[in-house]
C-alpha cells in the first residue's frame, strides 16, 4: 500500500476515480439514448397537438392514444423554406425528418439570413403540420426556434386557416430561468397568445411580447403580456416570432397558405 | 458506532431510522431547503425528487465509504463531489428515459442534487468514517427523512393550492362549481418556507430533546 498523501498516489487515485465515473456516466447516456430520443419525439408530437388545441395542457394521453390522435388529425407537409413552395425532396421521409438535425449538413441547409433571433443556419426543407378537421385543413402548426437567455428556445405556433390568427403556442424545449423566463412553458401564459394576430392589415409581422399587460385579443391583437423578471426572455420570444413571420421565415409560405395553395 | 456483524443489528437500524425523525436533515439540521421549496408544488414531483435524492445519497455514501481508506485526504472532497455528480447525471438520464415530462418539470433541480448539502454532508460527515453497509443505510435514512418532509409539504401545497392530490381533484374548486377557493399563495415558494417552519416547530415541540439550549 503506497503512502496515502504522496503526490504520485494522489494523481493516480484521482485519475482512477475520474475514469470509473466517466465510464458509468457514458454507459448510462449511451444505453438510454434511444429511449430518450423516442420520448423527445413523442413530446414534440404532443406539443403540436397542444399548440393546435387538440390536447389540453392537463391531458395525459398514453403513447398509443397520442400516436392515434396525431395520425388522425395531423398531416405532415414539407416546404421549401426560402420560397414557401411545397417541397417533395427525394430521400426524405416526412415522418422521420427532423429539420433541426440537418442544420450542419451543407447539402441540406444554408446560412441563416441576417437576423437577431440567434439563428445561425436554417434547413432548406421545413416541416409544417396541417390540422385536419371535418372541413379539411383547419390550422397549420409551424415550428419556431431562436436563442433565449440561457439556451435555444424551440416551440410551435398554430395559426388559423387565415394564416394570421394564432390558435396556440408552446415551447417544448427551453432553458430559461425557472420561475421567471421559464414561465414561457406555463400553459397559462401560452393561452394568452390565443386569438392574437401575427400580421397587421398589410401583412407586416406585428406580434410582440410587451412589458406589462396587454388587453384582450379583440382590442389588442398584436401584443402579448410580458413576464415580470424575464425581460430578456420576453424580448427573445418577440424576436424569434418576428423572424419566423417575416419574409425570411414563413411569410412566403403563409401567403400561399392563405391563398389556398401549398396544402 | 459499533458494528454488530449482522445485517440489521442495532447500529444498522439506528443508522437507518435516526435520520428519519430524530435527526431529520431538513427538520433538525435545516439542510436542503432550496429544493424543498422548488419541487413541492405537486406531490408527484416531490415523490420523484425524494426517490432521486435517496438513491443518490445511498449510492454516494456507499461508494465514498468503500474507498474511504484509500482516499488521499487532500482530495477527498473533490472525489466525493465527482462521485455524487456522476450519480446525479445517471439519475437524470434515467428520468429522461422513463419519466420524460416530469424530468422537464423538475428541470434544474435534479442537477442541483449535486449541490444538495445533505448528500455532501453524509458523504463527508458519515461515510468517510463508517463501513459501507452502515453508510448506505444512513444514506437511505437521510433520503427518507428528506423525502418525508418533501411529501408532507407537497401534500399540503397541492391540496390547499389546487385542491388536488397527485393530480386528482379532491376539493371541488369554486371555478368548476364546487365550494373550495384555492389558496394561490400555496403554489408560490414562500408558502413552502412557512410549511417547513411549521413542521420544524411541530417536530421540536413533539421531541423537546431536539431544542437547542440558548
Amino acid at each position: 500500500m503506497p503512502k496515502l498523501d504522496s503526490t504520485r498516489y494522489t494523481i493516480l487515485f484521482a485519475t482512477l476515480v475520474c475514469v470509473v465515473c466517466a465510464l458509468v456516466v457514458a454507459l448510462s447516456a449511451v444505453g438510454l439514448a434511444e429511449r430518450q430520443e423516442t420520448n423527445a419525439r413523442l413530446y414534440r408530437q404532443k406539443n403540436v397537438l397542444l399548440a393546435a388545441g387538440i390536447l389540453k395542457p392537463d391531458d395525459k394521453p398514453s403513447t398509443s392514444e397520442l400516436l392515434r390522435i396525431f395520425d388522425e388529425r395531423i398531416d405532415i407537409g414539407l416546404i421549401d423554406l426560402a420560397t414557401g413552395e411545397k417541397a417533395e425532396p427525394k430521400g426524405i421521409d416526412p415522418k422521420s425528418y427532423d429539420p433541426r438535425k440537418v442544420r450542419n449538413d451543407p447539402a441540406m441547409s444554408r446560412a441563416a439570413p441576417a437576423n437577431n433571433a440567434g439563428l445561425l443556419r436554417l434547413p432548406n426543407v421545413g416541416v409544417v403540420y396541417y390540422v385536419k378537421g371535418a372541413a379539411g385543413v383547419e390550422q397549420v402548426v409551424l415550428p419556431i426556434e431562436g436563442g433565449g437567455m440561457w439556451g435555444a428556445l424551440n416551440g410551435f405556433i398554430a395559426l388559423d386557416r387565415d394564416g394570421n390568427t394564432v390558435r396556440g403556442l408552446t415551447f417544448y424545449e427551453q432553458k430559461e430561468t425557472p420561475g421567471l423566463g421559464g414561465e414561457i412553458a406555463n400553459p397559462q401564459w401560452q393561452a394568452l397568445w390565443q386569438g392574437r394576430k401575427a400580421y397587421d392589415a398589410n401583412f407586416a409581422p406585428k406580434l410582440t411580447v410587451i412589458k406589462g399587460a396587454a388587453g384582450p385579443p379583440a382590442q389588442d391583437p398584436h401584443r402579448v403580456d410580458g413576464l415580470s423578471g424575464a425581460t430578456i426572455t420576453g424580448n427573445a420570444v418577440s424576436r424569434l416570432v418576428a423572424f419566423w413571420f417575416s419574409e425570411k421565415g414563413y411569410a412566403p409560405y403563409l401567403k400561399r397558405f392563405r391563398e389556398g395553395g401549398a396544402t | 458506532m459499533s458494528v454488530s456483524g449482522t445485517l440489521m443489528g442495532k447500529a444498522e437500524r439506528s443508522a437507518l431510522v435516526t435520520p428519519i425523525l430524530d435527526n431529520n436533515p431538513i427538520g433538525v439540521q435545516v439542510l436542503g431547503i432550496c429544493s424543498a421549496l422548488a419541487v413541492t408544488t405537486r406531490l408527484d414531483k416531490a415523490l420523484v425528487m425524494s426517490v432521486a435524492v435517496t438513491i443518490v445519497i445511498a449510492l454516494a455514501s456507499l461508494a465514498v465509504s468503500l474507498i474511504r481508506n484509500r482516499t488521499p485526504g487532500s482530495i477527498r472532497i473533490i472525489v466525493q463531489l465527482t462521485i455524487i455528480a456522476s450519480l446525479v447525471i445517471v439519475v437524470d438520464q434515467f428520468l429522461k428515459a422513463y419519466l420524460f415530462e416530469l424530468s422537464l418539470e423538475l428541470s434544474v433541480f435534479i442537477g442541483l442534487i449535486i449541490t444538495n448539502c445533505i448528500v455532501m454532508g453524509r458523504a463527508e460527515g458519515y461515510a468517510m468514517q463508517n463501513p459501507p453497509w452502515l453508510s448506505m443505510l444512513d444514506g437511505i435514512g437521510n433520503g427518507l427523512g428528506y423525502g418525508l418532509v418533501l411529501v408532507l409539504v407537497a401534500l399540503a401545497r397541492e391540496l390547499l393550492g389546487a385542491g388536488r392530490i397527485l393530480g386528482r381533484q379532491v376539493l371541488p374548486l369554486v371555478q368548476d362549481g364546487g365550494w373550495y377557493e384555492p389558496n394561490g399563495l400555496m403554489l408560490l415558494a414562500p408558502s413552502a418556507l412557512f410549511l417547513v417552519a411549521l413542521l420544524i416547530w411541530a417536530l421540536r415541540a413533539w421531541k423537546p430533546a431536539l431544542q437547542e439550549k440558548d
